[in-house]
């Protein structure tokens, strides 16, 4: 009774799209305030349903109701309560409908926080939302109905995948989908200013918020993820290039690019046809990253059951959808003018360049991830792009972008001094360069890599510095700490996101170049050493847990004299699909974690013992939280509030009047 | 409307193109190293008689079918249906590897379990299966270690190797077999087989 219900929930919700998708549409063109306010009630209800339909789902997993297919094959009575939870969105069905509630989230979002917006625009814009949402929930109701039922019903489930058994499993994917759909938002916003024709530094101002929340939730849904993967799959790599991850990883790139892109439309109104563009792009790459997992065009270790019904429904979903945007762009773009003239030298130039560069790296991903594809489909051999390509491409487009990134601060709007910005900067940057061949020169392997990495870390890290003196010193008079108070919340976005990413660099860069690793047959009581570390094995026992049977080795780790860590990591067999996992053991510390995984038992006593020593690896990690966190601060800048309240204030003075 | 702004449609347009064309090819029919080479020769411990041993040169002469099965695998209940029916019908002869019957069931720890006591309860295991759901096989042997198994590059249950009359594999069905993929590529090809041989 209750999947029935969920069932039927989701076509209330489906009509209920329907009408937010038509009905404020035709308030808009012809402007009736009755119609346009349709949209706000129509969204809210549409996201009850969609809660109730997914409640309904996560119900029929906690009770184990196996006459429910999607139950059936992904969770059992013996998996964890969270993971029964979680088992709904490990699924291609169940994952849909979590996308569909995120975008019934956003939608709820915008209704709630839209109240200064003109009624048409939010009109419109709801609309756009509400055609996006009934193409996803038809899509769910016609080729992958998640409450299909078996009959009769199975007598045991088939269990979650244990790779998704994991904590990392209960936040990764819904950090994720809140960035993917978030951009839809974005791309509304852009739709809607395509349709009215109306397209200012109002508009920008807009966007900004909703498209910085998206970012910074993809942001923090890829950074756990890669983690995710750092510790699960028990070869301590943390991004591996794989179709999956490059889906999620092109709408990052395009929607940063279109953060900042929105930024200059706000401040100077330039940019406007390149920032629709932008907006548009980067929710397509978002659908297009759902067409890649689910379709099975392309293979992945992510990919779900895939049927061609499937595939063809979205790619059919993706034809309308971007299809129709951008013929829309090709007509309307061209009459949204240019803004303010800039010079050569200027900021906006210096976003202008990072914005191409990112589209440029955007787009190499999406060759790299296709190219397999392209090359089958004209029979010419099947082919996996791997790291290498990525990373040949990766390096020479993403080292300008991070030096004009730390040098596009210093400059004016419109118009400045390139000598003078150059002598500003030109200490920091010899200094950079000096640093980094200097740091090399102090470590092992120096490859070029090396060199460029840390002189590029050395230069985002120095610039940092030197920006935020700049900024101090600008404001004299005052004292320091009223002069650090009058820096706004989005300056200080602007500066822990960029100081992020050259801790990132840190990470990447010296993980790269210092990772050292060990392969060791042991048994009870022998040593290895890695890295100036001693590793003694202390033999396996038993650790069963409620639906895998495992061996947990227990390892002890010292530096000379010094007991570092206890170390456990484990085998573990899942018993319903008898599919054997490693759990990685690491101990974390802030300028090194030590990684050991358990491999294979080969003759009795003996273990495989993977040992790895990776030197700050959780930089990666620090810095893509200080990149998220520089998000937060931006969204939280007073002047959105500020003048979130006067325009309502002044738009109910208006209809008072 | 200025030409240039169409560009990212017509750029869309050429993706969705080779995305369509895409969903008609198969990237996961990665061509198994094994095909059209000499099947893995084994010789197991027959389930029926454990005394007694099957090696695979007895079925030359024939196009037959092995198919790796266990008791724990939920997906071979699926199939074994069909595979009685197959029997019924005198379709084609199979030959089941009991693969890891004991070893790889999650809910058993064989850890300190000596062989000889592994091999007395897979065979006690399967052929309760085998009297529960029916036995389609000509006859089947146990793979108590999944030595075999890894010759022949299994790694999921079921999968079914497709074997010619000279003993080499020619076609393997990964996961279940359906009645589609039955009719539609299996019997075609062991049509295909009979008349060339």
């Amino acid at each position: 009774m209750i999947p029935e219900l969920g069932h039927f929930s989701l076509v209330l919700a489906l009509v209920l799209a329907l009408v937010q998708a038509v009905v404020p549409m035709v308030g808009a063109s012809r402007n009736r305030f009755a119609l346009m306010a349709v949209g706000r009630p129509a969204a809210q209800g549409q996201f009850f349903f969609i809660l109730v339909s997914y409640v309904c789902l996560t119900w029929a997993f906690i009770q184990s109701d196996f006459s429910v297919q999607l139950a059936a094959s992904n969770s059992h009575s013996a998996t964890p309560l969270m993971y029964k939870i979680t088992g709904v969105w490990g699924n291609h069905e169940g994952s849909l409908l979590l996308w569909a509630m995120s975008l019934s989230l956003w939608t709820v979002a915008v209704t709630v926080f839209s109240s200064h917006l003109p009624e048409a625009f939010v009109a419109r814009v709801l609309g756009v939302l509400g055609w996006v949402s009934v193409g996803f929930l038809s899509f769910l109701l016609v080729t992958s109905n998640p409450f299909d039922r078996i009959l009769p019903g199975a007598g045991e489930g088939r269990d979650l995948n244990p790779l998704l058994q994991d904590p990392g499993m209960i936040i990764h994917p819904p950090l994720l989908y809140m960035g993917y759909v978030g951009f839809s938002v974005a791309f509304a916003f852009a739709i809607a200013a395509l349709l009215s024709g109306r397209m200012d530094a109002a508009w920008a101002r807009w966007s900004r918020p909703w498209t910085t929340v998206a970012w910074v939730f993809l942001t923090a849904g890829i950074a756990v993820g890669s983690g995710w993967a750092y510790y699960e799959l028990g070869w301590g790599g943390w991004w591996f290039w794989d179709p999956v991850e490059n889906a999620s990883f092109m709408p990052w790139l395009l929607g940063t690019a279109l953060m900042h892109s929105l930024a200059v439309t706000e401040k100077r109104g330039a940019f406007r046809s390149w920032t629709v563009l932008l907006a548009i792009s980067a929710f397509s790459l978002s659908l297009l990253g759902t067409f890649i997992v689910r379709s099975g065009v392309i293979t992945s270790v992510h990919a779900f059951a895939t049927d061609p019904k499937r595939g063809l429904f979205i790619l059919a979903l993706l034809v309308i959808v971007i299809g129709v945007s951008l013929l829309l762009y090709a007509w309307r773009a061209p009459r949204l003018g240019g803004g303010g003239s800039f010079s050569f030298v200027s900021r906006e130039t210096a976003l202008l360049g990072n914005n191409v560069l990112l589209s440029v790296a955007s787009a190499s991903v999406l060759l790299g991830t296709t190219y397999p594809l392209f090359l089958d489909a004209l029979g010419m051999g099947k082919i996996s792009v791997g790291p290498p390509y990525f990373e040949a491409v990766f390096i020479p487009l993403m080292t300008p972008v991070v030096v004009l990134m730390m040098f596009g601060p210093f400059l004016r709007w419109k118009d400045d001094d390139l000598v003078a910005a150059v002598r500003k900067v030109a200490p920091t940057f010899i200094a950079s360069a000096v640093i980094g061949l200097g740091t090399a020169y102090a470590v092992d392997h120096v490859t070029w890599r090396t060199v460029l990495g840390l002189a590029l870390a050395a230069w985002v890290v120095l610039a940092s510095v030197q920006l935020l003196a700049v900024r101090i010193t600008d404001r004299a008079g005052a004292g320091l700490g009223a002069r650090l108070r009058s820096i706004t919340a989005s300056w200080w976005g602007m500066w822990l996101a960029h100081l992020g990413v050259g801790v990132f660099i840190i990470g990447v860069t010296l993980v790269g170049s210092l990772n050292t690793n060990l392969d060791v047959k042991m048994r009870d009581g022998q040593r290895a050493e890695l890295a100036g570390y001693s590793f003694t094995f202390r033999g396996v026992q038993d650790a069963d847990g409620p639906n895998y049977d495992a061996a947990r080795a227990t390892i002890d780790v010292r530096r000379g004299e010094l007991a570092i860590a206890t170390l456990t990591p484990e085998k573990r067999l899942y018993r319903a699909q008898g599919m054997p996992m490693t759990e990685a053991s690491i101990d974390i510390g802030p300028f090194r974690d030590v990684y050991v995984s358990l491999g294979e038992e080969i003759e009795d006593g003996t273990w495989i013992v993977s040992i790895y020593y990776k030197p700050f690896i959780s930089w990666i990690w620090l810095g893509c939280t200080l990149m998220a966190l520089g998000g937060v601060f931006a969204v939280a800048d007073r002047r959105y509030r500020r003048l979130a309240v006067r325009e309502t204030t002044l738009s109910t003075q208006q209809r008072t009047a | 409307m200025k030409a240039k702004f169409l560009v990212p449609l017509l750029l869309f347009f050429g993706l969705a193109g080779f995305l369509a064309f895409g969903l008609t090819l198969n990237p996961r029919e990665v061509p198994s190293p094994l095909i059209d080479k000499p099947a893995p020769n084994f010789k197991l411990a027959r389930i029926d008689d454990p005394a007694s041993t099957f090696a695979l040169e007895e079925m030359r002469g024939q196009v037959w079918l092995l198919n790796v099965w266990a008791s724990w695998c939920v997906a071979c209940r699926q199939e074994h249906p069909l595979l009685v029916r197959m029997a019924r019908q005198k379709l084609v002869p199979v030959v089941g590897l009991n693969y890891k019957e004991v070893r790889g069931d999650g809910a058993l720890n064989v850890r300190g379990m000596a062989l000889e006591a592994e091999t007395a309860l897979a065979v006690e295991r399967a052929r309760g299966w085998l009297s529960d759901h029916g036995d389609p096989y000509v006859l089947s042997v146990l793979d108590v270690d999944g030595r075999v198994g890894i010759d022949f590059g299994v790694y999921g249950v079921p999968e079914t190797f497709l074997i010619d009359a000279e003993g080499r594999i020619r076609y393997k069905h990964i996961g279940p077999i359906t009645p589609d993929s039955l009719q539609q590529v299996i019997m075609p090809k062991v049509e295909e087989l009979r008349r060339a041989g």
